[in-house]
């Protein structure tokens, strides 16, 4: 913060003569008019967000050229730090690709918006042009100690009643938005056993101990590719859907022709060093005789099955490198 | 340097940002042109505390930080509501008390 106010007083001497604040502001007002404009016309809203983003540090950094260099922090900590976070959050809730459609639904309105707003603009520019607004005074008379202690004495004296109601309106607001975004329960929540039950009766009983995750038994495991089942064939199952319907996955007729290239590789290595680890003349067979009952048993798995698993990794590396 | 230029930043965001509210449809990007409007009325304000040459504008400005925070807040719940019922975040689509 002292570091701020030093930069904020070097950039208050200068501006007495003024030339480094006209930099400052010949470099940020373009960037900042380049944002909201950019708010404006971008078709999808998370450039949008990013260009308002751009827009609110360029006012943090004029903040504090104007001698506010907490308000400049705070609009960097809540404006960019926390409520465009806020409306990033949404936008992916609602939808990164809900872009706009560009019909007019009603006819003539933007042009009728374009007059308008060169209208409102030639208005408050010529009123703001025209006025002989004197130099700026300055705040140091009216905060000798500093911007934050001054600020701290308007705020927690004039003006604490409005600080204590602004509180209030806070609290409301967050009670507002639990309010709003609350949904009533319809139906009784389902137990774990009964949803348990419910996926023994009505659910594919091979998944009812849950679907293999991706990569087991498979040469690596990132998400997107499917595990290997002990008999080397690739579980379509254990890749999520929502990849799948992006087409971020291969396809798994693909990918399996790539493991038996692989593991043509892989065995010529390791059929040299170590016969024992990975007998490749002895693994397959096991392997196949478990691919029957292996990810696919263990709605059927009793206790002797369960030591048959515990087996399983090994062998389904050997079903991998086969 | 003279407050007239920061005046004119002002007004310019303020009127880029009244016509997203006019001309935009997404929900979300009209509530972000509101935004830029308070932004562009805060600047006005920091610059007139500094004209006078006291703090009450970066005090105003401050509470419209705040209010803008609740604002938010309450706003993008409704947003989310409406998307949660009608499955889209277009303006033109919550006509539901329209004749």
């Amino acid at each position: 913060m002292s570091l701020l106010a030093t930069v904020a007083a070097q950039v208050a001497e200068t501006s007495s003569g003024s030339t480094g604040e006209q930099v400052l502001f010949w470099i940020i007002a373009p960037l900042a008019v380049i944002g909201a404009l950019g708010l404006v016309t971008s078709r999808k809203a998370v450039h949008g967000a990013l260009f308002l983003a751009v827009t609110m540090v360029g006012l943090a950094i004029l903040y504090i050229a104007l001698e506010a260099p907490f308000l400049g922090v705070v609009q960097i900590v809540v404006y960019t730090g926390a409520i465009m976070m806020l409306f990033l959050f949404v936008i992916m809730l609602v939808g990164v690709d809900a872009s706009d459609s560009r019909v007019e639904t009603i006819r003539g309105q933007r042009a009728a918006a374009a007059v308008a707003v060169v209208g409102v603009v030639i208005l408050l520019a010529s009123v703001a042009g025209r006025a002989a607004l004197p130099d700026p005074a300055g705040t140091a008379d009216a905060a000798p100690e500093g911007n934050v202690y001054g600020i701290a004495d308007l705020l927690f004296g004039r003006y604490v009643w409005a600080f204590e109601v602004v509180a209030a309106v806070l609290i409301t607001a967050a009670v507002g938005a639990m309010v709003l975004t609350h949904r009533e329960r319809i139906s009784r929540r389902l137990s774990q056993r009964e949803l348990a039950e419910k996926r023994f009766r009505e659910g594919d009983p091979r998944q009812a101990a849950g679907l293999p995750p991706p990569g087991v038994y498979a040469r690596h495991n990132a998400v997107d590719t499917p595990a290997l089942l002990p008999d080397g064939t690739p579980a379509e199952s254990s890749v999520s859907q929502v990849l799948v319907a992006r087409g971020a996955t291969r396809p798994p007729e693909e990918f399996a022709a790539d493991i038996d290239q692989i593991g043509g590789d892989a065995g010529i290595d390791e059929a040299g060093p170590t016969s024992d680890d990975a007998p490749p003349g002895g693994e397959p067979p096991g392997s196949d005789a478990r691919g029957v009952a292996g990810p696919s048993g263990p709605a059927s798995a009793g206790t002797d099955e369960d030591a048959g698993d515990n087996d399983q990794p090994g062998s389904g590396d050997g079903g991998a490198a086969r | 340097m003279n407050p007239t230029s920061y005046l004119v930043l002002a007004t310019l965001l303020f009127t880029i940002g009244a016509a997203g509210v006019l001309l935009r449809r997404n929900a979300l990007v009209a509530f972000m042109s509101v935004e830029l409007m308070l932004n562009a009325a805060n600047l006005a304000f920091v610059t007139f505390a500094r004209m006078h040459g006291n703090l009450d504008g970066q005090i105003v400005a401050f509470f419209v930080m705040v209010i803008a925070a609740a604002e938010v807040v309450v706003g993008l719940a409704i947003i989310v509501m409406i998307f949660r019922t009608r499955r889209s975040a277009s303006v033109d689509d919550a006509s539901l008390l329209k004749l």
